[in-house]
């Protein structure tokens, strides 16, 4: 199998999994939509009281549409993979990836289209919670390194959470069931450092809040975006994000190479 | 054919376990390009499995099998260039149309844009899905999607189709749609490896029919060889005047008699041999016969004699 041969065929795959993406926009609606909701809840409702938590001089919902906002961008990510997982686990169950297997194609170009398909449609969403929150007063200082530098971790992010869901996806047995196993990736911004400072939550679970690793990537995005420091959660959060996706890719491409469709 | 072509299939002490269930049990088949094979069984039975170990997408636990020459455990990528598979566990995908899933096996397949389009156009106008064409699979009724299924196995023009149990779930009419579709692949020179539990079915398609129970191969060959091997074929044998007719008993003492239809059964094997024997013993002795059937059993008997059970399901 050649290298023009293995693009050619990611590339067709690419394609149909854009279709895919074109042809059910609702989905792409909600997966956007899900994250601007709790912004705006957040921000409308939880806001005023929330941000007075956080200390400072600044108003409270103000000062919190800024604290929030990296939280809710990580929520998109972690919320895209429920979508990721069904779409790869209806390939493998309802018998494309049986066909597919049959053909004399470049083999992972499917895993691969899934891949890129949904990390471009959770930086979709990204892009949407974005352009939201700076409609309702979310400012940043931040420089077009910085901005690029938030790109690339958000990117980043978006992968390990996209190899995480599609090896569920390729694992599960039920469609139903790869709806089900990603939702703790859209609890885990909730359980950091992304709605409230873990320094606020109970011992145990503030010890949890601390080592997962949504707080470094959160630490890292609010740093980048807003100015605060950063210390060593860059490389913490670059590691998680690296290291997640080198795993899950070894393991979703032995599941899908092993598992007998 | 030739005996001196190889065959498209070839397959030697194929065995399969899932944990301690025995699917096969060492099975020997050999498909003869440009021919039709019918793998025929009850469900359960294991066709499905040969076909995905024919296919490159489940590794056989022992036994060898080739298609179109090529190993299938050594080399899936040269197998996979030669076939088609549709059927039961492969499917389409439902969020794009007809045409696009013609498209996309046509990019698969690497067409180029000029001849993909082509050969999608020729596929939806040869399958009646033109009008269709820019409708969602989702939508399809169960027909179309079988034909729609099989064009996708087609698009690459493969040498040898896998058909598993192209019919199962489609009424009478889409049944006879099927067929012909399948005699006129074969018309084209396509070798088709079908898998069904329809005994109609085999008999109508099959050059040849392997009886799978119980992952092996009970019995194997034409549908009249299969027919002839089983007690219960007659020749009925009808007759104009009482005189010839006393006299035809009286030479066929083991024929069953009918005097008031003056029609007699005599036993026999089906076979062109033994009818013309019946026939020169009956020129010899100037007997007229009024009519003359030849019956064979049809394949239920042939299934309830091989594997010495009914079969669980109904034909239809």
């Amino acid at each position: 199998m050649s290298v023009g041969y293995a693009v050619q065929d990611t590339s067709t795959m690419l394609r149909r999994r854009m279709r895919h993406l074109l042809r059910y926009p609702s989905i792409t609606l909600m997966l956007a939509g899900l994250p601007v909701v709790f912004l705006l809840l957040f921000v409308y409702v939880f806001g005023e009281t929330l941000g007075a938590g956080l200390g400072g001089t600044s108003g409270g919902r103000a000062r919190y549409i800024a604290y929030v906002t990296p939280g809710v961008i990580l929520l998109a990510i972690g919320g895209s993979a429920t979508g990721t997982s069904v779409s790869v686990a209806m390939d493998m169950i309802q018998g494309f990836v049986a066909r597919y297997r049959t053909m004399a194609v470049f083999q992972p170009a499917l895993l691969t289209s899934h891949v890129v398909g949904s990390v471009v449609q959770s930086l979709i969403s990204v892009v949407v919670v974005v352009v939201v929150a700076v409609a309702i007063g979310f400012r940043s200082h931040a420089t077009v390194v910085e901005w690029l530098a938030a790109a690339g971790l958000v990117t980043l992010t978006s992968l390990a959470v996209t190899w995480l869901a599609v090896g569920l996806g390729v694992k599960a047995r039920t469609v139903e069931g790869a709806s089900n196993t990603p939702m703790p990736l859209t609890m885990l911004p909730f359980l950091g450092s992304g709605f409230v400072p873990t320094d606020s939550m109970p011992t145990a679970l503030r010890w949890f809040a601390e080592y997962q690793p949504f707080t470094p990537i959160t630490e890292t995005l609010r740093g980048l975006l807003l100015g605060t420091a950063i210390g060593n959660q860059g490389w913490i959060a670059v590691a998680w994000c690296a290291g997640t996706s080198l795993v899950c890719f070894f393991w979703a491409r032995r599941l899908f190479n092993r598992r007998t469709v | 054919m030739s005996e001196a072509s190889p065959p498209a299939v070839a397959v030697t002490g194929l065995r399969k376990s899932y944990g301690d269930h025995v699917v096969l049990d060492g099975i020997d088949l050999r498909v003869p390009a440009g021919s039709v094979f019918s793998l025929l069984g009850p469900n359960g039975a294991g066709k499905t499995t040969v076909v995905r170990i024919l296919s490159t997408l489940v590794p056989a636990d022992g036994g060898e099998a080739r298609v179109a020459g090529h190993d299938v455990a050594r080399h899936p990528e040269r197998v996979r260039k030669e076939i088609g598979v549709t059927g039961q566990f492969a499917a389409l995908d439902n969020a794009l149309t007809g045409e696009e899933n013609l498209r996309l096996m046509a990019d698969l397949h690497r067409l180029g844009k000029r001849a993909g389009r082509a050969r999608v156009a020729e596929l939806l106008d040869r399958f009646d899905l033109v009008e269709a064409a820019r409708k969602p699979a989702l939508a399809y009724s169960g027909g179309m999607r079988r034909r729609l299924d099989i064009a996708m196995g087609l698009v690459g023009s493969p040498g040898i189709l896998f058909l598993d149990e192209p019919t199962t779930g489609l009424d009478p009419r889409g049944r006879r749609a099927m067929w012909e579709i399948v005699r006129e692949l074969v018309g084209n020179g396509v070798t088709v490896l079908l898998t069904t539990q329809y005994l109609e079915e085999a008999d109508q398609l099959a050059d040849r029919i392997a009886l799978l129970d119980g992952g092996g191969i009970v019995a194997e060959g034409t549908p009249g060889e299969l027919k002839r091997r089983v007690p219960g074929a007659h020749v009925r044998l009808r007759f104009a005047e009482p005189r010839a007719y006393a006299a035809a008993a009286r030479m066929f003492e083991a024929a069953g008699r009918n005097d008031e239809a003056l029609t007699l059964r005599v036993p026999g094997d089906g076979g062109v041999a033994s009818l013309r024997l019946l026939l020169n013993a009956l020129e010899a002795e100037s007997l007229d016969v009024a009519d003359l059937s030849v019956h064979t059993p049809d394949l239920d008997d042939v299934f309830l004699a091989l594997t010495g059970r009914r079969r669980k399901e109904a034909v239809r």
